[in-house]
């Protein structure tokens, strides 16, 4: 309909990946006063696809950027530099109300904490009843509610009907997210932006939240960018993997292989961190506190050669590449880009 | 309780110490509100041994962290201890006056809460805060306060020149390690954490496990560790405690819990956990949410959730059965000896 009639205005990309970034970099100006200009380099030169049907794990710890790659994503926030191409269109040229409001229910967000993203005065019904007048004016009201039911039945709130009907109170934390992604269901999406959706939730209830993820996929041909830290989580659900380190992608790949083979030290470290009551506990790496990289006005060269004990001279000065190492599996360290085998941890 | 701060550091080895440090006995902790008393712990007892490592783990709602509370003597209104004892070092202390309680506090017991964020004051420096522990335990040399800050700052792997910074200088993992080392200022018997690393990443939580675990082993303290992570705990604790709606579900050793687990609960905790080795396998998690805990079911308070569920479980009230070394509160397990009802 609407873009039909812009569609010409647009650089087309045939056969595009579902959504694509190159080069997406976001900078912060940060202090207040007019002569400090320091910058935080929250997102620097981004490069990463989302397939059809395709569940996209974006790990990294706190600080890495992986939150902000989302919001710019969801159009939170615009980027500094660099592009977002979804379905072939460049997102900078989407700017009428009505395709903006397509593009945001072609891509929702479900938030991390399910306590603060439900409005606690309203039944859940509010919330879902809101979003479909808006992105689904073409529907009557009858048939408004039956695809809140819908989505409600999807997602496991059943009986739907019931459940619309109750307060945010009355739900667990499990029950609450599960509110968050029919929501974000109920627009028929192509690609859901998930940021940290499990890690608020006991572990008992993230396990039926994952599957449910991976569902929305299989059933529901629905993308997912699944935003976390927890690794073993995203293994479980993810098709693929890409790890972030101080606001640029370190490593990404298929999920069995950076698992089977992780190439850069980053990467080591965070598997070799992750908390595995089957298998035997690696110190050793110890040493390495976890703190957060520098990236106020970084100078050139890899940000993780201050924790990295392989760092050479290079590493000091060019900022590595992300190069293909093996098909698909991709890795932005100069020691691997050598060939020579890559063990930090 | 008249020792100074040079003695305090000194008594720490594990050999001047034997016997249980702390005897928790039937404590009941119950949250008095309008719609009614909610009993979130319910007759809980256990010991713990100078020295050891004690994990409680469970969902949130379990009454794990108001136990953890309950025992520190820091439940504020609307909630209570409704009854039993705690014994530590001799004295009960469900029966001290805050005057008296200050004095244990940080010297023989300090805690360490969830979020180092909101436990540190953010308008005083680290150092100031530490001094403050320091001085209300009647230490006034300004050396000495120096002297023991920066020890504490090393013994964590901080530089301590940032006892002059602010909390909000540090990252989180910093902060939490500061948290820390200020509960090692006197080299207390027992440290209570309540959930310290689950605002961490896991290379910070990690870094942290390995850091309060050397630090246990060198100063010889007793560790209450709670937390809803079960991974987390494996490799760190002595035992472990498996809390469910306000009881103890099953509690032993560590690797016997994990190698096998006998409460069902325990077993679907466990099995909830992907892995990043081995082959990939569905998983189901355990379906349905801790009940209410002012609405409890009759009989087994895990049974609608329970996949081993049988008639019985439903209108039974299940007491507490020792199984080899392991409690357990289950009718599976109705062989063994009852410890409690």
């Amino acid at each position: 309909m609407t873009d039909q009639q812009t569609a010409p205005q647009y650089e087309v990309l045939t056969d595009a990946p579902l959504l694509q970034t190159s080069k997406l970099t976001r900078h912060f100006r940060i202090g207040g006063g007019l002569f400090s200009r320091k910058t935080l380099h929250a997102v620097d030169d981004v490069s990463l696809t989302i397939g059809s049907r395709e569940i996209v794990a974006l790990a990294g710890e706190s600080g890495s950027g992986k939150s902000t790659v989302a919001r710019l994503l969801a159009r939170i926030y615009a980027p500094t530099s660099g592009e977002i191409h979804f379905e072939g269109k460049r997102l900078s040229d989407i700017k009428g109300r009505a395709d903006v409001l397509r593009y945001r229910s072609d891509v929702p967000m479900v938030f991390q904490d399910p306590f603060a993203s439900i409005n606690p005065v309203f039944r859940v019904s509010h919330g879902i009843m809101r979003s479909l007048k808006l992105h689904r004016p073409d529907l009557s009201k009858q048939e408004q509610l039956a695809e809140a039911q819908r989505a409600f039945e999807v997602v496991g709130l059943t009986p739907a009907d019931e459940v619309l009907h109750r307060y945010p109170h009355e739900l667990s934390g499990g029950q609450r997210q599960r509110v968050g992604f029919a929501q974000a269901l109920s627009m028929r999406p192509k690609l859901i932006l998930a940021d940290e959706p499990v890690s608020m939730l006991d572990v008992s209830i993230r396990i039926g939240l994952l599957n449910l993820m991976a569902r929305l996929r299989d059933e529901q041909g629905v993308s997912i960018l699944y935003i976390t830290h927890d690794i073993a989580s995203a293994r479980y659900v993810a098709d693929r993997l890409v790890v972030m380190y101080a606001g640029q992608v370190a490593e990404s790949g298929p999920m069995e292989d950076v698992l089977a083979s992780p190439r850069h030290p980053y990467t080591q470290l965070l598997l070799s961190a992750v908390p595995d009551p089957r298998a035997e506990l690696k110190v050793g790496a110890h040493t390495d506190h976890g703190e957060p990289p520098r990236v106020i006005d970084p100078t050139p060269g890899c940000r993780f050669r201050w924790r990295c004990p392989l760092a050479i001279d290079i590493c000091h000065s060019v900022t590595p590449e992300l190069s293909e190492l093996a098909p698909g599996h991709h890795a932005a360290c100069h020691v691997a880009q050598s060939g020579a085998e890559v063990k930090a941890f | 309780m008249s020792r100074t701060l040079d003695d305090s550091l000194t008594a720490g080895t594990p050999a001047g110490r034997a016997g249980a440090l702390l005897q928790v006995e039937n404590l009941s902790a119950e949250y008095v509100l309008e719609r009614g008393n909610i009993l979130a712990v319910d007759q809980v007892s256990f010991d713990v041994a100078a020295g050891e490592f004690v994990g409680i783990v469970g969902e949130s709602g379990c009454g794990k962290s108001t136990l953890l509370f309950g025992i520190a003597r820091l439940l504020a209104p609307p909630a209570h201890v409704s009854g039993g004892s705690v014994r530590f070092q001799g004295a009960n202390l469900v029966g001290l006056t805050d005057k008296q309680l200050s004095l244990v506090r940080w010297r023989n017991m300090s805690v360490v809460m969830q979020s180092a964020m909101n436990a540190l004051n953010p308008v005083t420096s680290i150092g100031a805060q530490f001094s403050d522990a320091i001085r209300a335990h009647g230490v006034s040399s300004k050396e000495e306060i120096a002297q023991r800050s920066a020890e504490v700052l090393r013994m964590v792997g901080i530089d301590p020149l940032h006892l002059k910074s602010y909390p909000h200088q540090l990252s989180g993992g910093m902060r939490q390690r500061s948290m820390i080392a200020m509960a090692m200022l006197f080299t207390p018997d027992l440290v209570i954490m309540d959930e310290p690393t689950s605002a961490l990443d896991v290379v910070a939580q990690r870094s942290l496990m390995v850091q309060v675990k050397e630090l246990q082993q060198q100063l010889g303290f007793a560790v209450i560790f709670v937390t809803h992570d079960i991974s987390l705990v494996r490799h760190f604790t002595d035992r472990l405690m498996v809390m469910y709606a306000g009881q103890i579900a099953e509690f032993g050793p560590t690797g016997q819990v994990f190698e096998s687990p006998l409460h069902p609960y325990s077993v679907g905790l466990l099995e909830a956990f992907p892995s990043i080795h081995g082959p990939k396998v569905p998983l189901t998690g355990i379906p349905g949410s801790p009940p209410d805990l002012g609405n409890l079911p009759e009989g087994c308070r895990f049974a609608p959730r329970c996949p081993q569920v049988m008639d019985r479980c439903l209108t039974t009230e299940i007491p507490l059965y020792r199984v080899g070394g392991v409690q357990v509160r289950c009718l599976l397990q109705e062989d063994g000896e009852v410890v409690s009802d």
